[in-house]
């Protein structure tokens, strides 16, 4: 309670005055939209380093064991005579993983939006403890900087693919990565899930105390409902990671079993007895899973937003969205068995998660049809936000069914840990959560930097992403299809597979193209930020409440009174108005009827 | 020549964000542009939604044309062709979902384009049309639940059998090895704690007090009789490991610590696998790759490769160290005959350690 008086009786006028020096206004800010540009910028390095290792791997995929240049210069000793080491192609994979998972769309993505629009669009002046948020960001940034470092460490990073399953992540003997590098990468996600943790309660209590008046949960705009769930399963599995992470670590360090048993390794018999690596996977999965709703829902949420905004209709059945945000998300925390079925988990267990997760394809498909729905008879405006929405719907569908396949315990036998599973969740969550990144950044761009990004480079961004997005990850499944394990170095051990040689190459040309394609959006991005078109205060004509604060950011958000709220978010092209929207802070026409949703 | 050939890529580089700052450039000739989409933007931006779709069912259709005969042949196994169905049976309803979900959302976008002027239609829910596309995927999904359960209780139900041949597959950082039972059909007991027993002979640990493991025989090649159901006992003495047979639609992984289990039957031989129409056109087509590389290697005065031959293998497919892309096990399906007099030349445990 302490923390909804703070925010209510905090006088902003004072605060206005209140003299800030570079280092609290741009450093240590507890600002909710400055740490929201804060986690963007952070997540935008950090996915130019997870990007850039794919590249690398994927030129090793392409042309195997051949020797380049480019490898002998970023990689040095570990690409001796230009041909990359196998132990460093598996380190790129796993660094590659963790990195755009965790760093780029749980905190980029998550971190950013959640940050800049749950007080903007709530009418709140900030979030419920600023300094909880300030801290949050530095812990992120801290992580960040622990795994950036663990890849100049002697032996390399963490190598045991971003789910770490012990006992290769336990044992240094196992792998070069799993010395000291495994150590930093355990250090740093410790971390990580501790700034994870602070942000996701601030979200959770700033959304449940501190809506304006009139902002009811039923009025709540669809990025709200999924930034508030997202917070929610955040808080319910991330700390279950934290004890795989913390009991690993025991087995690392201090001799315990949780994890090993009965192994020898290296001419040696070593002392443990009695743990699993089934319990890891457990553990690691009971987190794994929901992530991929951490990471997507934030994604769907602000899709819906813009998907509304542009074609100039409201939603189309705002309860059922909110229904299966919800849906979603319960069901998120009792499917982490499908990632287990050959594990050596008792198939009855099996025939259990088929079921709970085949049944997630209900509210996915509710909310495909109801995105599809909303664009009939629209008035769309192709922002470039609007393209990556529509983008995302696209690649959410194609992704997401091949997840009735991988759900299937009888299926997942023979494609499990395949290439299909590579294509099927980079579309499904890795593309499209992307692409919810991107819409994001060029929809609430002038209200994070009060300037417009330049529309046409959008427009030249989404098309070569869009295009090259499938031009891997379609090829692909057939790779997975003809049965090649994912994560090996090479498949020129097996004669077997020499006949999918050129769908490698094909992807990875897709795939530097696709690379190239960033490119452009970072020009954009940096450029616009200086001298981008100055932005009017509602570019988009949209109704929710951050339109209604001033171009200049200013703590508190709002000069004088924080406004009230008199409908729902998505009054768009209502009958009986003169314009195609209405703000959420114009009260009701007399006789006007609020939608009953 | 590195250095020329960082140099050039770095050229490269400030050439194309030259460019980019000129289209840039071009780009805001326009001094009024809001770079708020107006109606020119929306028209193109539309009409490149449904090329887009265009797109998306060209590749569809050229990646089958030109790669459908990468993916795996017929299944070699008795439970392969309830898989293969079940396969087949959800890829219909994906591509038919696919096809028309992708047609109307990229129809819908280029066909309802913005205009100046034009008003949405306000159009926020219909309960009839959610409970429709709530239902249809509940009862779609109720079925292709209760086949897949069914499959899969049918597959993983392993009883232990008279009939049976009961195989350990043993993997270890990079390779694998197969144990069979011998003549009492009982594997002995086993731990890595006795691997290092007898100067290490004891390949895969056994416990030379068991009298059961003494006729025991661990060999580095596969071998299975057709038409024999198959019980695999899997152990791992270091790491996680998966044991993947992609043509038998078979996999388990291998766990330090336990005993993990996985049966098939085998249906079809290697011999008569190799004579099987798409494998002769794959062989082919791999071979015809093969010569082109060999071409190349000749030219740089090394060894050409070797003509490929279709074999069964085992892959592992659980990241487990350096060597994972290459811990493999060929596996030979042949005849009760042919397996019984391999078995025979093949030394017990008893006769290893001797």
């Amino acid at each position: 309670m302490s923390a909804v008086a703070h925010a209510h009786v905090e006088d902003h006028e004072h605060e206005h005055h209140h003299k800030e020096t570079f280092m609290t206004k741009y450093i240590f800010s507890q600002d909710h939209k400055m740490i929201a540009k804060q986690y963007l910028i952070t997540g935008l390095f950090m996915g130019i380093i997870g990007i850039a290792m794919s590249l690398l791997f994927r030129i090793q995929l392409a042309w195997p064991e051949q020797s380049f240049a480019i490898f002998e210069v970023l990689l040095g000793k570990w690409a001796p005579e230009g041909v990359m080491d196998p132990n460093v192609y598996l380190a790129l994979v796993t660094i590659h993983g963790t990195i755009m998972v965790f760093f780029v769309l749980t905190a980029g993505l998550s971190g950013t939006f959640s940050n800049l629009l749950i007080p903007l669009q709530i009418g709140a002046r900030d979030m419920a403890s600023g300094l909880l948020n300030m801290i949050s960001f530095w812990l992120f940034f801290l992580s960040s900087a622990i795994m950036v470092a663990s890849l100049f460490v002697e032996a390399g990073p963490a190598a045991a693919g971003w789910t770490i399953y012990p006992p290769l992540s336990a044992l240094p003997q196992a792998q070069p990565g799993s010395g000291m590098g495994m150590t930093l990468w355990l250090v740093s996600m410790a971390i990580f899930i501790a700034s994870s943790l602070l942000g996701s309660l601030n979200y959770i209590v700033t959304v449940l105390n501190l809506r304006t008046k009139g902002m009811t949960m039923s009025r709540l705009p669809l990025t709200i409902w999924a930034f508030f769930v997202t917070a929610i399963i955040g808080v319910v599995s991330f700390p279950v990671l934290l004890s795989a992470a913390l009991l690993l670590i025991m087995d690392r360090s201090f001799g315990t079993s949780f994890f090993l048993s009965d192994i020898f390794i290296q001419g040696e018999v070593l002392h443990y007895q009695g743990g699993s690596p089934v319990l890891y996977e457990h553990l690691f999965w009971f987190l794994g899973h929901p992530e991929v709703y951490i990471v997507l829902l934030p994604a769907l949420g602000i899709t819906s937003e813009i998907i509304a905004t542009n074609a100039r209709k409201p939603i189309f059945g705002y309860r059922a969205m909110v229904a299966s945000i919800l849906a979603i998300a319960f069901l998120s925390t009792i499917v982490w068995g499908h990632h287990m079925f050959i594990s050596g988990m008792n198939p009855f267990l099996g025939s259990v998660f088929t079921f709970t997760t085949l049944l997630i394809a209900i509210p996915s498909a509710v909310k495909a049809f109801n995105y599809i729905t909303t664009l009939w008879k629209g008035n769309l405006q192709f922002n470039p936000a609007m393209l990556f929405s529509i983008g995302l719907v696209s690649t959410f569908i194609s992704g997401g069914l091949t997840g009735i396949i991988l759900g299937d315990s009888t299926l997942d036998i023979n494609v499990h840990d395949t290439y299909f599973v590579v294509a099927h969740f980079h579309l499904v969550m890795g593309i499209s959560a992307l692409y919810g990144l991107f819409a994001g950044v060029y929809h609430w761009f002038p209200k994070m930097f009060g300037r417009m990004m330049n529309k046409n480079l959008g427009y030249v961004h989404f098309w070569v992403t869009a295009v090259c997005a499938y031009g891997v990850f379609f090829p692909m499944h057939f790779i997975g299809m003809a049965g090649l394990p994912r994560r090996y170095y090479t498949n020129t051990a097996f004669p077997y597979f020499d006949d999918i040689a050129d769908i490698n190459v094909v992807i990875s040309l897709f795939a530097f193209t696709a690379g190239a394609a960033q490119l452009v959006f970072l020009y954009n991005f940096i450029y616009s930020i200086f001298y981008g078109k100055k932005a009017e205060q509602n570019p988009w004509k949209s109704n929710t409440l951050e339109w209604t604060t001033p171009v200049e950011h200013m703590h508190g958000n709002w000069p004088g009174e924080i406004p009230h709220v008199h409908r729902w978010a998505y009054d768009y092209s209502k009958p009986g108005q003169e314009e195609d929207w209405v703000s959420q802070i114009v009260p009701l026409k007399e006789g006007e009827e609020e939608l009953q949703h | 020549m590195t250095t020329i050939l960082t140099l050039t890529v770095l050229v490269l580089i400030g050439i194309s964000i030259w460019q980019i700052s000129k289209m840039f450039e071009l780009s805001q000739t326009d001094r009024n542009t809001t770079e708020v989409a107006n109606d020119k933007d929306n028209n193109t931006q539309g009409k490149l939604m449904f090329a887009f779709l265009a797109f998306i069912y060209i590749l569809t259709l050229y990646s089958f044309y030109a790669w459908g005969d990468v993916l795996l042949p017929e299944a070699a196994s008795e439970h392969g062709s309830d898989y293969d169905n079940l396969m087949w049976i959800s890829f219909a309803l994906i591509f038919f979902v696919q096809t028309i979900t992708q047609a109307l959302l990229h129809y819908f976008a280029y066909k309802y384009r913005g205009e100046k002027g034009k008003k949405a239609l306000f159009y926020a829910d219909n309960d009839r049309l959610e409970a429709i596309w709530t239902i249809i995927p509940v009862i779609t999904l109720a079925g292709l639940i209760l086949y897949g359960l069914y499959t899969w209780t049918n597959i993983m139900s392993v009883e232990e059998n008279e009939d049976a041949l009961v195989v350990e597959l043993y993997a270890q950082q990079f390779n694998w090895k197969a144990r069979y039972a011998g003549q009492d059909g009982v594997l002995g007991d086993a731990n890595v704690r006795f691997l290092q027993d007898f100067d290490g002979k004891n390949l895969v640990g056994i416990d030379a007090t068991d009298p059961n493991g003494l006729d025991d025989v661990v060999v580095q090649e596969l071998h299975l009789p057709v038409g024999r159901e198959v019980i695999f006992k899997m152990r791992s003495q270091d790491v996680l490991h998966s044991a993947y047979m992609p043509h038998f639609r078979a996999q388990m992984n291998c766990v330090p610590g336990m005993i993990t289990e996985f049966a098939f039957t085998p249906i079809t031989t290697t011999e008569e696998m190799r004579q099987n129409p798409d494998m002769i056109a794959k062989v082919k087509k791999i071979n015809k790759i093969r010569q082109e590389n060999s071409k190349e290697l000749v030219a740089n005065g090394e060894e050409a490769l070797e003509p490929y031959i279709f074999d069964y293998v085992l892959l592992c497919n659980k990241i487990c160290g350096a060597s994972h892309y290459n811990m493999q096990m060929k596996i030979v399906v042949e005849t009760e005959e042919e397996y019984e007099q391999w078995m025979t030349q093949q030394q017990t445990f008893a006769q290893v350690i001797q």
